[in-house]
């Protein structure tokens, strides 16, 4: 913001440096979520069998719901892309509609989840049952969070681009940090589908 | 804005070819790692290998074809907080798993 301001008058070169700064910086935040996952992981790796005679992951995780969530995540990750293309062409209304797909498979993915976790708490299997429940459930709904805090903040920047007569380039930086944080959720749900779901059902 | 079209924000656009591209490995490799599961066509171990070593290419694959990755000087920076934190996690995971497993030895409790 600042930045922007201050540059008003200059060309515009520095306006494209503000831009990649703020690019960047967003950058190095994921790399700091990653480490948060990486710990939450480690937890999972070291938590993962001690099951406290309650249930192993062989028992309560089901894969084809597993596999419908990954389907979703990986549909939403190349629609958004599609929403990217649009927007560096200048088409808002093209964007808007991948915007809209887009939230739509996250908020699906989200409902599966919430769905597949009220199941396990209903039969007694919540995060107070083991150890392996409670860094299940703390690894995967870390992940949930991000997705729905992900569509809060697709939802407010399409107000934004609804808002704007022409796609800015403040629009497009935003919008290259959402891709950026929703590509790195899909990157943290391959570890999660394949660490945890998969790991524990072989 | 009439040059919305040439902003550079540092990160790659990509163009719909490696979107599909991308998309094309990910399901391919997706379903590859289920399938192993699924069909317990290995033994667990070797499963466990197998499905570590599809999660890798594929996160390889996000990289490239979703998140525009390339050695390009312009991403220098972004490689470089990329390797970094890859470090960090390896000492993070690793450093763990090793520390505990010997914790869990030498109390005899597993």
């Amino acid at each position: 913001m600042l930045h922007k301001t201050v540059s008003l008058d200059l060309p515009g070169s520095h306006d494209d440096h503000g831009a990649s700064n703020t690019v960047l910086g967003f950058w190095v935040y994921l790399m700091t979520d990653c480490i948060i996952f990486a710990s939450l992981f480690a937890v999972f790796a070291v938590m993962g069998h001690q099951f406290a005679d309650g249930p192993s992951g062989k028992d309560v995780f089901e894969l084809p719901g597993v596999m419908l969530e990954t389907a979703i995540l990986l549909l939403s990750s190349i629609t958004f892309g599609f929403g990217m293309l649009a927007a560096h062409k200048g088409k808002s209304t093209a964007l808007l509609a991948w915007l809209g797909v887009t939230f739509l498979l996250g908020a699906v993915f989200i409902g599966l989840e919430i769905h597949e976790f009220s199941l396990l708490i209903a039969q007694g299997y919540g995060p107070d049952r083991s150890a392996f429940l409670s860094a299940f459930f703390t690894l995967v709904a870390t992940h949930g969070l991000h997705v729905t805090v992900g569509l809060i903040w697709m939802a407010v920047l399409a107000v934004q681009v609804i808002g704007n007569k022409k796609l800015t380039q403040r629009d497009l930086t935003r919008l290259t940090c959402l891709s950026l944080f929703w590509h790195f959720l899909d990157i943290v749900w391959i570890c999660v589908f394949t660490f945890v779901y998969l790991t524990s059902v072989v | 804005m009439a040059n919305a079209h040439s902003i550079d924000t540092g990160a790659g656009h990509g163009s719909v070819r490696s979107y599909v591209i991308g998309f094309v490995l990910s399901v391919v490799l997706t379903a590859a790692a289920f399938g192993l599961v699924m069909q317990q066509a290995l033994g667990p171990t070797e499963s466990i290998i197998a499905i570590a070593v599809l999660a890798f290419i594929q996160i390889l694959v996000h990289l490239v074809f979703f998140l525009h990755m390339n050695t390009s000087s312009s991403q220098r920076w972004n490689l470089i907080s990329l390797g970094f934190a890859v470090l960090v996690a390896v000492i993070l995971i690793g450093g763990t798993l090793w520390v505990l497993h010997n914790v869990g030895a030498h109390m005899m409790s597993r």
